[in-house]
């Protein structure tokens, strides 16, 4: 029986090739690292002896290895601020890798970290982004930086100015968003083999991508980047980009294994991945509407705190700058001012994580267009409706620099207001409230920014220092096809998945061009950066399958059918003008008996390379990088299109709080999306689902939680909530598919949409629901003891 | 995430089990189900230099009707609880409350003995058989002792059992027929420890049992809540449970909604049990 | 305890020692420390990389085994307890790769598995409650199964894979 997609077999069976699941190599050793418990210490001294004494242990490698092994990681940062692989002089988050021990095996590996004596001074913490940047009693995290600024920015676009001076009315609001990270449930593998006798490090990782951080990786390593081999196996369990962040463990494990002189493995627990691996920045923000009566908004201003931790580290400062293109949301308005600090604190470090950015820009928007709607006496739906970019304006040029490819943003709002029954529910929302019940209705939109152009990187420079380097662009993807002699095809794709579904899709659409059965085509994924194409943006991240991913392997398609049909057209002397492809063969149009099989002529290719035409290349192997036109480098103004295809969401639920317990209940979820031409509609319903639930942990129960003096509490999946079965509302989807122009297939990445609308949609539900007692919820995620807590609060305020 | 070494003995008499016990006291810790241990044996949370594992002790796993007791030995999975007629006819809130234990596969492995010696005062077994009045038995190289569940858990994760003994039962005593029972519970997630817990049994003479997990350092028994609840009184009952409990704050609640919450699932439980009660009299 | 006996037996009960058990019909037999993890014996010692491991404490499910017949955490586990036992892991629930059991087959049919590293724990977790309960409701493989984490699909379809399987059991496997 043919399955539902081709990793289906192997993965059900037990039979997947994960990280952990490979012995390339023998003598592998295994590395388990010594972390601070400290969220902020200076390393006065290390004493190792006591662990190297023992049995079955290779190696510690320590602070002062690290300094002399390898250099700073290359990052955007104007100034200083080392960040190596390892905690050098100092540690400033708790789970900071402090040493790493090599041994036999795990098990000795970690009975080795108790043997080794550091000598720490605790040093007061700071964790609260905000403070870490006004409180002049702040520690300091990098003295050389002297500040808890890592990097601030301001843009401008438009006359903002004039909007709020202009204005009807002003709402501005104060806003917490938490840190959290989308935990896959495979945690990070790294086995590194360095082989003295060449200088070449190898690195086997489930590293998904952008490659970019190859050359991060040999920059601080000082190896030749031809030497340094990146490999990634063609299952991972899971990223959601949490796994981009993988690299400075690749580094670090890179030096065990040098040091140790023996192939050293190391695979992430849980409590390490809970403490050290990465997630989104926590926000303070402070988002301020301009609005005319009629509910037009004007312009917006945010001042943004974002949290990177103890380090600052590529591909931030993507958390704030990722989406800067879509920064105005559906929305038409054209003023905005963003002030924005990019700052140390005493907390662990954060990367990308699905979504990158646009959770906490959506949350900030949407809080105040309800606030807006509700002081003008406006319908949330209304206000927001009046505001929609309209259909006829695409591609549409946003005030930031994005290039919105296409949308029908009225349909999807229409869609979703007539699924829900909207005016039923305000109905049923008014009894309700008649009876005392707390029943509130929701609503969130956004855009959804997919494949990455690697010039937004550069917005972390001012226009003036952009002036003298040299810009990055382009968000190039690449395939390589060959179709072997007897006419089978293999096709090389260079998209790390993780679980979206790539071999499926590629196979079905590689098949479909060729009008060859989908078996015989096999899709090879994984990568090896020795022997496989791949260039800077590589990889999965930004949903750039569904734009760039799927439309590179179609191009390259073709172009093998290009040659082929050259091929063809020689054998039968005909011009390859006059030949067309159909059922698999290429044939004179009008004269469909003279013809070559697909077969045939990929059989001239490999055996009979004389009956070429002249100035054809023997074998059937082609790679083809594909990029989008529209990935230019940021302009003088600070504009860029940060993204090359953009989809849009409008998110609708209903919610009922427990007036005692402060409990909510999400009663129904409804998202419309669209994202261009659906290319599986249950793929695509998987990636949404999926998505859909990270924005629900965010929203109501995922958070890296810290003390206020550093102290990590959330250790363990017992303490870091992850949705279970039981935690999800039901969730009705519906798609409007409006076709892309920039994309061969007409589609767009779908992955990270609904994680970016869910926790403003929440958080304007409670609120929704909490309006007659005058709640906002402006912080999240919105917890029965927040809730409970401010109910109390309210019944105070109204008793006095 | 790996246990640091340990001894490990698997007896197959209680007997042998006890002897190891009291050989190595102090040093030994039972290994029960493992559901509890063995996650902080992984992260390094603790150790211990023996681990006696009961699980090939075949007649420490019965549940068994013993006068006026239900008696569940040690080594009784959770999930055969949850399945039990006896349970179901002589101890209803037992199958009620195991509802909220973990989640199924854990239930599989999961001990009631386990659950009540680990002591966590967020559990929902030593709530149950708090509020029953119930008790466990020790065994020591000198006999078996019963100790009665309000002296048995002293604080958290600490109780009355010596390092010598075993716990090899938990006697619960049986609810007379047309007892109506309840288990309330709030939690983060379905399945999570308990934010609060609440037991009820609303008994056939008027009388209440009450057993509350979450609130306090150990699973209390609101006896003054108890009798205001048999006075009808069931807000006031809530307010005397709230009272006498002694909240912490932490990640997921803070010391004024875990007492609140006492209140409310008190006040449920009670209006639950009772509704119960009723409907078992009527049918 | 300065005053403890040193002896061989002593020793003894720290060293590795033999575990043999019969995982997926086929008897083994490895040396294990006492303190090895069930998860990793099967994996680092039986070379059975289907068992994957997500959390080492309990929580995500993904080492979930069948033990005697029963959904086991195997990282709850140690080897040594296993000695003498039978166990089923996801490499034993289909005859072979070319023919899938019901519920894997659904599993795909319903698209109820993106990266696949949860979906061992699942299938077997699954696979106990179809035994029990061979038309379970929506609401009963939801609760069955909350004790098993996904990160990728949002779990709807893993609901509807064990509903399509239990529904085609009672059609007689159509």
């Amino acid at each position: 029986m043919d399955l539902y997609r081709v990793e289906d077999r192997r993965l059900l069976t037990g039979h997947g090739a994960f990280l952990d699941d490979l012995q390339p190599v023998p003598n592998i050793h295994h590395a388990a690292i010594l972390r601070s418990p400290y969220p902020h210490a200076r390393i006065r001294g290390i004493d190792a002896s006591r662990a190297l004494a023992m049995e079955g242990v290779v190696s510690v490698l320590t602070g002062a290895d690290v300094a002399s092994m390898s250099r700073p990681f290359p990052s955007a940062l104007p100034r200083q601020a080392a960040y190596y692989s390892l905690a050098i002089d100092k540690a400033r988050f708790v789970g900071e890798p402090v040493a790493v021990v090599v041994a036999r095996n795990r098990y000795l590996a970690e009975d080795a970290l108790s043997r080794i004596v550091v000598d720490y001074e605790p040093l007061p913490a700071v964790v609260d982004p905000e403070q870490a940047v006004i409180n002049p009693d702040a520690p300091i995290l990098h003295e050389d930086v002297g500040t808890n600024i890592a990097l601030h920015r301001t843009l401008r676009y438009g006359d903002p100015e004039e909007a709020f001076r202009t204005a009807d009315l002003v709402v501005k609001r104060r806003l917490r968003f938490p840190k959290y990270g989308s935990t896959p449930l495979e945690t990070f593998g790294v086995l590194a083999s360095w082989d003295a006798a060449e200088e070449v490090l190898t690195i086997w990782s489930n590293f998904h991508g952008p490659f970019s951080m190859h050359p991060v990786v040999a920059q601080a390593l000082g190896i030749a980047s031809n030497k340094l081999r990146f490999i990634v196996p063609g299952d991972i369990g899971g990223g959601f980009g949490i796994k981009t962040s993988i690299y400075p463990y690749m580094a670090l494990i890179g030096l065990a294994s040098r040091l140790a002189g023996v192939p050293v493995k190391w695979i992430e627990d849980r409590q390490e991945n809970l403490s050290a691996s990465s997630s989104g920045t926590d926000r303070v923000s402070e988002v301020e509407l301009a609005a005319a009566k009629d509910g037009t908004i004007l312009g917006i201003r945010m001042k943004i705190y974002d949290n990177v931790g103890g380090y600052f580290r590529p591909p931030e400062p993507g958390c704030t700058f990722r989406p800067l293109g879509n920064y105005v949301g559906g929305y038409s308005f054209r003023n905005l001012d963003v002030d924005a600090y990019i700052v140390f604190t005493n907390k662990s470090l954060t990367g990308p994580n699905r979504g990158y950015g646009c959770p906490h820009l959506y949350f900030g928007i949407e809080r105040v267009v309800d606030e807006m709607a509700q002081q003008l006496g406006l319908d949330p739906a209304e206000v927001r409706r009046r505001n929609l970019i309209p259909k006829s304006a695409f591609p549409y040029r946003t005030p930031t620099g994005g290039l919105y490819d296409a949308g029908d943003y009225e349909a999807c709002l229409d869609k979703l207001l007539d699924a829900a029954d909207y005016a039923g529910l305000r109905r049923l929302q008014a009894e309700a409230r008649a009876q005392g019940r707390l029943l509130g209705i929701g609503f969130a939109m956004g855009v959804d920014p997919s494949v990455s152009n690697m010039g937004y990187v550069d917005i972390a420079a001012s226009a003036e220092e952009r002036k003298h380097r040299h810009p990055k662009s382009g968000a190039t993807q690449g395939t390589t096809i060959q179709v072997d002699d007897l006419g089978k095809v293999t096709v090389e794709i260079s998209t790390t998945p993780q679980g979206q579904s790539h071999e499926t899709m590629v196979r079905r659409h590689v098949a479909k061009e060729f009008q060859i059965p989908e078996h015989e085509v096999m899709v090879i994924s994984g990568m090896d950066t020795a022997t496989r194409g791949w260039t800077i943006p590589s990889g999965s991240y930004s949903s750039r399958f569904a734009s760039i991913g799927i439309s590179s392997a179609v191009v390259t398609a073709r172009k093998v059918l290009e040659k082929l049909q050259r091929i063809a057209a020689h054998q039968i002397e005909a011009n390859a003008e006059d030949l067309e492809y159909v059922d698999g063969s290429f044939r004179v149009k009008g004269a469909p008996e003279r013809s070559v099989s697909f077969r045939h002529a990929a059989g001239i290719a490999h055996w009979d390379p004389a009956s070429l035409p002249p100035g054809t290349d023997p074998g059937i192997y082609v790679t083809h990088y594909h990029t989008m036109p529209t990935a230019l480098p940021p302009d003088d103004q600070d504009r860029v299109n940060s993204s090359n295809t953009y989809g849009f969401m409008v998110d609708m639920c209903v919610v009922e709080i427990d007036r005692e317990t402060g409990e909510i209940q999400v009663q129904k979820y409804y998202g419309v999306h669209d994202s261009g031409v659906i290319l599986d509609h249950k793929i695509a319903e998987g990636q949404i689902r999926g998505s859909f639930v990270h924005g629900l942990g965010g929203a109501m129960y995922e958070e890296m939680s810290y003390d206020a003096d550093g102290a990590f509490l959330t250790g363990s999946f017992m303490d870091y909530l992850c949705p279970t079965f039981l935690e999800v509302p039901p969730l009705e989807t519906h798609y409007v598919e409006t076709p892309s122009p920039f994309t061969v297939l007409g589609s767009k990445g779908i992955g990270e949409s609904a994680t970016e609308t869910v926790p403003a949609c929440i958080a304007n539900a409670v609120t929704d629901a909490l309006r007659p007692l005058g709640i906002e919820v402006n912080e999240l995620p919105v917890t029965p003891s927040k809730v409970w807590g401010w109910l109390q609060e309210a019944a105070v305020h109204d008793q006095s | 995430m790996k246990p640091s070494i340990f001894g490990y003995l698997s007896p197959d008499t209680r007997a042998e089990a006890i002897a190891a016990l009291s050989r190595y006291a102090g040093d030994a810790k039972v290994l029960a189900g493992g559901q509890s241990l063995v996650p902080l044996l992984n992260f390094r949370l603790t150790s211990f230099r023996y681990l006696v594992d009961i699980n090939r002790i075949g007649d420490l796993a019965y549940i068994r009707s013993d006068g006026d007791c239900l008696a569940i030995g040690a080594l009784t999975r959770h999930h055969a609880v949850e399945l039990s007629a006896d349970a179901a006819r002589d101890c209803a809130i037992l199958p009620e409350a195991m509802q909220f234990v973990g989640h199924p596969v854990i239930r599989e492995r999961g001990t009631c003995g386990g659950s009540i010696a680990h002591a966590d005062p967020s559990a929902e077994l030593p709530a149950v058989l708090t509020a029953l009045g119930g008790s466990v038995v020790l065994e020591g190289p000198s006999g078996a002792r019963t100790v009665d569940a309000e002296d048995f858990f002293l604080g958290y994760l600490m109780t009355s059992q010596q390092p010598d003994e075993l716990l090899v039962e938990t006697r619960f005593p049986k609810l007379p027929a047309g007892t109506g029972v309840a288990f309330e519970e709030l939690a983060r997630r379905h399945g999570d420890f308990a934010i609060v817990g609440v037991a009820c049994a609303a008994l056939p003479d008027g009388s209440f049992r009450l057993g509350i997990c979450g609130a306090s350092s150990v699973p209390f028994r609101p006896r003054d809540a108890e009798h205001a609840a048999a006075d009808g009184d069931l807000t006031l009952a809530g307010h005397l449970a709230a009272g006498q409990s002694e909240p912490e704050a932490d990640l997921h609640a803070t010391a004024e909604y875990r007492r609140a919450m006492v209140s409310t699932l008190t006040q449920r439980a009670l209006r639950r049990a009772v509704e119960r009660k009723e409907g078992s009299t009527r049918g | 305890m300065a005053d403890m006996r040193k002896d061989s037996a002593e020793d003894a009960l720290f060293e590795a020692r033999d575990v043999s058990c019969t995982v997926n019909g086929q008897i083994y037999r490895a040396k294990a420390e006492p303190r090895r993890l069930l998860s990793d014996f099967l994996r680092e010692d039986l070379n059975l990389k289907g068992t994957h491991v997500g959390c080492e404490h309990g929580v995500c499910g993904a080492c979930t085994i069948l033990l005697n017949g029963r959904p086991a955490r195997s990282c709850l586990t140690f080897a040594v307890q296993a000695d003498g036992a039978e166990i089923t892991t996801v490499e034993g629930l289909a005859q072979s790769p070319a023919r899938l059991t019901r519920l894997q087959e659904s599993f795909s049919e319903e698209h109820a598995l993106q990266c696949g590293f949860c979906t061992p724990g699942m299938l077997v977790t699954a696979t106990a409650l179809l035994q029990d309960n061979p038309s379970p409701t929506a609401d009963e493989v939801k609760h069955y199964l909350s004790g098993q984490l996904c990160r990728c699909t949002g779990y709807e379809q893993i609901v509807s894979a064990v509903l399509a399987a239990a529904s085609g059991g009672q059609k007689g496997g159509e």
